[in-house]
């Protein structure tokens, strides 16, 4: 007999690890709505399997807190009941003896602390208050519900065209979603459920690559009703668009020269070129979008005329403002904040950075743009500086990737301390006090805290500060409009309270956010400011969805945009990544799962034909 | 066309056509279960699941459309164990004591069972706690929580015909069941009572509030006097399920079976709506010359399901409803007064048992508004046609061989007018045949306003319309049923896209003879056309065809009323919309 033997995983121990590894996407792809007192008792069954067996409150106990859990959803329970499984969990996770058991019954406890209103429902009234609301998990989760199956399908189909005029139903950027959306519409895809989510964004880039030129729509017989749109950028452009369609009079006013916000004078071009941005513009104009440049509201017009000349305002400023840092030398001469480095190269004010030596400060994909523009301009060194450590970053990892292998340098877990400087007043270098990460947060985020040793120097001659932006709000606050911390508060319905005819939306509201939630908001806007100059115009369009293969293809590798290969970085503006091949976006198109017509989506809310 | 083969059969059909409508046209009959045609296309009940060659999985015949060169195969050994799996787990959730259940024989899931040879189940049952099934007995719809299936029929016809979104998916996951929307209870949903969920139930999980038992204990106490109206949609539907042909189903065959259980009196409803008519036409004259209709039209009232919705979805319309009771209320008004008088007994003693194609006429009887002077309700009982039939079976009835027998005495003449009162457009064409004559003092050409009649073909718009002449006035008429339709006309008058004098509102698609209270098939064939054709037959046949000649409502006239409008006519015969509320 060996006393030592190579330990190997058997045939079952194996299946189960691949079973673990599907639970976990698929856990990951839950439409939201469910029943969390059903979904906790799912989860303590698995937890209750995973126990050694060694201790009564996890073996006996997580069974026990189950049999109530089920009582409650059956309607047996009574509200004692509720108190009853919060003293059980309470003491499991004081008794337990180890993390199966004590985590265990912590997620009980939270459940019944954080939806106790669901549990008592199901006692109350044998009734369950949530329900589901995702039909089309990628149509719900976008903020401006595109038709994402459909425009899949026609894509495949081969109608580029058609795909970007679906598109243009709920949003008049398809061209500039296909570059830079965030794509919340992949996190849920139901397909992570076979093997991961489809690049939605990707194949959107495919269709406004290869369509050829699209008419614009019909407008809505004229209703004679003006409406004014302040600001220039997606949200403002959104509204007008939809305005425009619904045979209102909408006019722009933008305080720069060019319109497109954030689009044209935050996004570098080697993410988003002009002309791809220019090429969704152009289409909104085409519309009769009437646009007033250099115009300032509050400078070169005012809030009264505005309201007094049209019969509603939409504010739409976007939040372009800066953050500061608050320490030390924050004022020296070639410290700037990322809004402003990136509004300049928008308008042509190029800043030298040849052979400097450039930090970058925060972790958002705005430090991302800033390092990988950075290194664009020539400088010689970048180093990104972080206080969290890499993983927590909120850049999308891809950026991240994509500025650490184009040669910035990530120096994570250092907060700044102090900026040093010449006599003349130039930065000489970035202090940083090195971090430890530390407990979770409440926003369930691990934080820093400083470790213990004493902060470092890094040379630099360039600070970029990219900690996030504010809204200039202060005029608007002037004139009456409410606001919290910069934040113009407006409804959901975007209507700002006891303005008369003012509605806001966008950054400017909820604070610095994506392309997609600007274009959402800019949709609910043009929708309600429509229902309160007195109509109920739908915006549709026509377009027939091809209908779905009968059964999907067997589990297949998501296809991933690649970056070009780029020689030389110092003066490349180019766009970076590489849209699909047509091979790959049939492929890719293949694999989506048509949720608009297997499962709930075919019952209700497969399709939305107008709104 | 697009060519194919089911089971190796080959057949063309024309593109878009589903799997399981190409297989019926190669002669071959898929079972299927949730699916009805239009309405609900969901593949929920994956009963109807085939194999197609090349697909890895079995696929639902009811919303897959054909491919060319498909290879379609309904009857392999995979296809039948899914078939009869998926059926094992549907009966799994079912209570499956068919002998109590109101659609034993009717019923497309035990029709399923039944045709597949299911003895037994190797799945337990797994039924919703009796506490899941609470539903409030007292309203007229009852809902069998146990029975149901969760084939979303009802859901859907809600939603997409009759737009009033009353159910709903309750809970997630294993526990998601079918319910009142916005977990609200049903006494408390804006539900028109119109039971359209309940003829689309393919199971008996939904049901009217059965009446008959306390109809038969009326009929058995000798101290009561029992008086049954018969209303005109009924004769199109009774015999359907007794295995009548619509010619020896009559309604004066019904009459016979009522007497064999024992009724005292039977009318036919068609008088009362003959009176309607004078009421109601004279009321339309009155407030069309009174400048009452400038803006929004007078609407008939004569639909409890319409009333129902017009007070919970437009409030602001209900004051243009017609004031004039239901035909079903006037007939009971009149029982209970005037005929209690002839017959010399107090209204207490008469028990007015009504026979409706309808759901909500049960709501209307019930109404507080709905009594006579004497504190009596004007009817005492609704009973829809399928609780005739319940009855006319629980007695053993052999309603062939029992002989057609005329309605009594005094309130027994009805005309085609009346008649007509059963298909939609028909309240209208009935009310402007008389409100010419009271206009004009002749009678227009019987036939001079059949354009608002249903021509069974989808028109441009969700409702009919036409205009004629009344001595050089137009007159605007609008025709509707279905709520769904009703809520658009509605929406149109509000936004002032159309402009009406007069409105005829039926909530059951295609009217009366559609209605929720009338047999239901398995072959989920809409019969609400036919059926309003049989009326229109009747109607073509009668000697008199305007309301107004009707010589019983004329002795009633000049015997008590005085003259339609006239104070104990208003009393009687009108009512206040607004004096009771819709949750």
């Amino acid at each position: 007999m060996n006393r030592l033997v190579i330990e190997t995983p058997d045939r079952a121990q194996e299946v189960l690890e691949g079973l673990y590894r599907d639970v976990q996407r698929r856990v990951g792809s839950s439409a939201p709505g469910l029943c969390p007192v059903d979904m906790a008792l799912s989860f303590l069954r698995l937890c209750h399997a995973q126990t050694c067996g060694k201790c009564v409150p996890c073996r006996i106990g997580l069974g026990q807190l189950a049999k109530m859990l089920e009582a409650v959803l059956d309607g047996e329970a009574t509200l004692e009941t509720i108190d009853l499984i919060e003293q059980t969990a309470s003491v499991i996770v004081d008794t337990a003896d180890c993390a199966i058991g004590y985590e265990a019954a912590n997620m009980v406890l939270r459940g019944v602390r954080g939806f106790r209103e669901d549990y008592e429902e199901h006692i109350l009234h044998h009734r369950c208050i949530c329900g589901l609301y995702l039909a089309v998990p990628c149509m719900s989760v976008c903020p401006a519900h595109v038709d994402v199956p459909g425009y899949i399908a026609l894509v495949k189909a081969g109608r580029c065209e058609d795909a970007v005029r679906l598109i243009r139903k709920d949003n008049p950027f398809p061209s500039v979603c296909g570059y830079v959306c965030e794509h919340p519409c992949e996190d849920r895809c139901r397909r992570h459920m076979v093997d991961d989510a489809i690049n939605i964004c990707g194949i959107k880039r495919y269709a406004v690559d290869h369509a050829g030129p699209i008419a614009t729509p019909p407008c809505a017989p004229s209703t004679g009703k003006r409406v004014a749109v302040v600001g220039g950028g997606p949200g403002g452009l959104t509204a007008a668009y939809f305005l425009t369609l619904m045979g209102h009079k909408a006019v722009v006013y933008e305080q720069r020269h060019k319109l497109g916000g954030m689009l044209r004078y935050g996004i570098p071009d080697y993410r988003l070129p002009p002309e791809v941005l220019d090429k969704d513009i152009q289409y909104i104009l085409d519309t009769g979008v009437e646009t007033v440049l250099d115009s300032t509201v509050g400078v070169d017009v005012t809030m009264e005329q505005l309201k007094e000349s049209y019969d509603a305002v939409y504010i739409s400023i976007g939040a372009h403002d800066d953050k500061k840092l608050g320490i030390e030398g924050e004022d020296s001469v070639n410290v700037v904040s990322a809004v402003q480095m990136l509004r300049g190269i928008g308008e042509g004010e190029i800043p030298d950075l040849k052979g400097k030596r450039v930090c970058v400060i925060g972790g958002g994909n705005v430090a991302m743009d800033a390092t990988r523009t950075s290194l664009r301009l020539g400088a010689s060194q970048v180093t990104c500086v972080y206080r969290r450590r890499v993983e927590d970053m909120t850049a999308l990892p891809e950026e991240i990737d994509e500025a650490q292998s184009e040669g910035g340098h990530i120096l994570s877990l250092h907060a700044p301390a102090r900026i040093e400087r010449d006599e003349t007043g130039k930065v000489t270098a970035l202090w940083a006090q090195p971090q430890i990460i530390s407990e979770v947060g409440r926003d369930g985020r691990p934080a820093p805290r400083p470790a213990a040793g004493d902060p470092v120097r890094i040379p630099c001659d360039y600070i970029v500060v990219a900690i996030g932006q504010a809204i200039g709000s202060q005029y608007f606050e002037t004139k009456g409009i409410e606001t919290k911390r910069g934040a113009i508060q407006a409804e959901k319905s975007s209507f700002v309270p006891g303005s008369g005819n003012v509605f806001a939306g966008g950054d400017a509201v909820s604070g610095p956010a994506t392309v997609i939630r600007a274009v959402a908001a800019g949709k609910v806007a043009a929708d309600n400011i429509d229902s309160f100059l007195g109509y109920q115009h739908t915006i549709t369009v026509d377009v027939e969805v091809p209908p779905p293969q009968l059964t999907n293809s067997p589990a297949c590798g998501r296809v991933n945009l690649v970056s070009r290969s780029i020689d030389r970085i110092d003066g490349d503006f180019g766009l970076v990544t590489k849209g699909m091949s047509e091979e790959e976006a049939q492929q890719e198109c293949a694999r989506c799962l048509r949720c608009d017509h297997f499962g709930y989506g075919i019952f209700k809310g497969g399709r939305n034909i107008k709104w | 066309m697009v060519n194919l083969h089911v089971n190796g059969a080959p057949v063309s059909v024309p593109e878009g056509s589903t799997i399981l409508e190409a297989a019926a046209a190669a002669g071959i009959q898929i079972p299927h279960l949730c699916y009805l045609k239009e309405l609900n296309e969901i593949g929920a009940c994956r009963i109807c699941c085939v194999q197609v060659e090349g697909e890895k999985k079995l696929v639902t015949s009811c919303n897959n459309v054909v491919r060319e060169g498909m290879q379609v195969y309904t009857n392999t050994p995979r296809v039948r164990l899914a078939r009869r799996t998926n059926l094992a787990l549907i009966l799994s959730q079912h209570n499956c004591k068919c002998a109590l259940c109101v659609r034993n024989g009717n019923c497309q899931l035990q029709q399923l069972a039944n045709d597949a040879g299911v003895l037994d189940n190797p799945f337990p049952e797994d039924l919703p706690s009796a506490r899941q099934c609470e539903w409030d007995a007292s309203f007229p719809l009852y809902r069998d929580s146990a029975k149901c299936i969760k084939c979303m029929r009802c859901i859907q016809v809600c939603d997409k015909v009759q737009g009033l979104n009353v159910w709903d998916l309750a809970a997630t996951g294993g526990r998601t069941r079918v319910d009142v929307s916005q977990n609200r209870v049903i006494t408390q949903a804006d539900c028109s009572a119109c039971g359209q969920c309940i003829t689309h139930c393919p199971v008996g999980a939904l049901r009217e509030r059965d009446d008959t038992a306390k109809v038969m204990r009326a009929i058995e106490d000798p101290e009561v006097i029992t008086v049954v109206q018969i209303a005109p949609a009924v004769r199109t539907a009774w015999g359907e399920n007794l295995g009548l042909s619509p010619e020896e189903a009559t309604v004066n065959r019904l009459a016979g079976a009522f007497r064999q259980l024992g009724v005292d009196y039977v009318f036919d409803t068609s008088f009362s709506a003959d009176l309607t008519i004078m009421e109601e036409g004279s009321e339309f004259l009155h407030r069309l010359k009174a400048g009452d209709l400038a803006r929004y039209p007078m609407f008939t009232s004569c639909c409890p399901g319409w009333v129902r919705f017009v007070k919970s979805q437009f409030p602001q319309l209900v004051g243009q409803l017609s004031t004039s009771k239901s035909p079903q209320q006037m007939f009971g008004a009149v029982v209970k007064s005037y005929f209690a008088q002839k017959l010399g007994v107090p209204p207490e003693k008469i028990c007015c048992i009504s026979v409706m194609p309808c759901l909500a006429k049960k709501t209307e009887c019930d109404l507080p508004t709905m009594k006579g002077d004497s504190g009596c309700k004007d009817v005492d009982f609704a009973l829809t046609t399928r609780e005739v039939v319940r009855m006319i079976r629980a007695e053993h009835i052999d309603v062939a061989h029992i002989p057609e027998t005329p309605f009594d005495r005094i309130l027994n003449d009805y005309t085609g007018a009346g008649v007509i009162f059963g298909a939609t457009g028909g309240v209208m064409e009935a009310a402007l045949r008389s409100a010419y004559f009271l206009v004009t003092g002749e009678n227009p050409p019987v036939d001079a306003f059949r354009d608002v009649r249903d021509s069974g073909l989808a028109g441009e718009r969700q409702w009919r319309e036409a205009t004629f002449e009344i001595q050089g006035t137009p007159v605007r008429a609008a025709v509707v049923s279905g709520l769904g339709n009703t809520r658009a006309l509605c929406r149109a008058l509000l936004n002032g896209q159309v402009h009406y004098d007069f409105v005829e509102v039926m909530a059951c698609p295609g009217g009366c003879a559609g209605g929720g209270g009338q047999p239901i098939h398995c072959d989920d064939k809409e019969r609400a056309f036919t059926r309003g054709q049989v009326l229109y037959g009747l109607d073509q046949g009668m000697a008199v065809r305007f309301s107004h000649e009707n010589q019983d409502v004329q002795a009633l006239y000049r015997d008590y009323l005085e003259a339609p409008l006239s104070h104990r006519a208003e009393r009687l015969l009108h009512t206040d919309h607004t004096a009771w509320d819709m949750p």
